[in-house]
């Protein structure tokens, strides 16, 4: 190699590296602003998978609607013939707050059956029924064991689910009508 | 000045010690049998906190973290192995919640880094060595250049 070329390359070679380097962080960054990369985000190995088993209470009849104490379990979230959005949600989660108006344009289009996470079944009552509940049918799961069993990592996470009981999609942040539209509705459309 | 550096010396150990302290928040949640909780404690240190993400559910205080060192107690005190502890918890968190995670083709990269950094480290040594003991070519004047010089020194006299 002559000198010349091997001091072009030695030139060009940090420049190259450097450029590659801004590329991706620029990518990433890119990402995490339009959501489409999430470092945090935890991978559920369950996407593909059958549903956990599981039983859940309703809330107490003392503060909730008839329908609304039943709670319900894995196999009737199998039987189902359409698909079903399974939210966990808090009253004391302000992102699941935040999520609310949103889950209520949604529930036009599909069932959600939400699951009040560790929180006292009188203020998940009072929480859905504030400004009119998103949710078809709703289960408490006051020590947060059956949302382990789902992989929850926090509130608000959401799963669409099949009929016959297939994790189809699965979301570990706030739900919109824009990420229903963009990443839901096209998993719907085979069920139709 | 002994004494100066004595103190320090306790000072350092027992802030590094500190450090190494569990975050179990109280002691109901360990098991009374200390073997038992010598395993959980062990299998918990190896349990990524999905909260806080760089801490073992061991160190951190966040409430899964909590949650899964029970799931972990009751599942050593019931007489689970380790790899069946595991096991349970990549089937809901998957292999991401394993702070040291298993070889596979997506994480070989990440196992052979210091072998690679350390070989290529070790080429570029030998191969900066062998280059310094090539001898440098002479800057001497050759026989024909030598004699080109002596005809234009003769050729400016004239």
């Amino acid at each position: 190699m002559s000198t010349t070329s091997r001091r072009k390359l030695l030139t060009a070679l940090p420049v190259v590296g450097a450029s590659a380097l801004g590329f991706g962080f620029w990518r990433m960054l890119h990402g995490m602003q339009n959501g489409g990369f999430d470092p945090r985000a935890v991978n559920t190995p369950q996407l593909g998978h059958p549903i956990p088993n599981f039983s859940l209470p309703g809330l107490p009849a003392s503060v909730a609607n008839a329908d609304q104490t039943t709670g319900f379990n894995a196999s009737e979230l199998q039987s189902q013939h359409t698909p079903i959005l399974l939210n966990f949600f808090a009253s004391w989660c302000i992102p699941c707050v935040a999520e609310m108006p949103g889950l209520r344009i949604i529930a036009q289009e599909i069932p959600i059956w939400g699951v009040a996470y560790k929180d006292k079944p009188e203020d998940a009552a009072a929480f859905i029924q504030r400004d009119g509940s998103p949710y078809a049918r709703i289960a408490t799961d006051q020590n947060g064991r059956a949302a382990i069993d789902w992989g929850v990592t926090g509130v608000p996470e959401s799963f669409l689910i099949a009929p016959g009981g297939r994790i189809l999609w699965h979301n570990a942040s706030g739900l919109t009508p824009q990420l229903f539209d963009a990443e839901i509705r096209p998993l719907l459309a085979p069920y139709r | 000045m002994k004494k100066h550096l004595s103190i320090l010396c306790a000072l350092t150990l027992g802030i590094s010690l500190a450090g190494a302290a569990f975050a179990v928040d109280s002691p109901s949640e360990m098991l009374p049998n200390p073997l038992q909780e010598k395993r959980a404690e062990t299998i918990g240190a190896q349990l990524r906190c999905l909260v806080c993400q760089n801490e073992s559910i061991e160190d951190s205080s966040a409430p899964l973290a909590r949650d899964l060192r029970r799931v972990v107690r009751e599942q050593v005190e019931s007489g689970k192995t380790d790899q069946q502890i595991m096991m349970w918890m990549t089937d809901r968190y998957g292999t991401f919640i394993r702070l040291s995670p298993p070889f596979s083709i997506t994480t070989a990269l990440l196992w052979i880094m210091p072998g690679l950094a350390l070989l290529s480290g070790i080429g570029l040594a030998w191969w900066q060595f062998r280059q310094r003991n090539t001898p440098t070519p002479s800057n001497d004047l050759t026989e024909d250049e030598r004699a080109r010089l002596a005809a234009l020194t003769r050729e400016n006299k004239s």
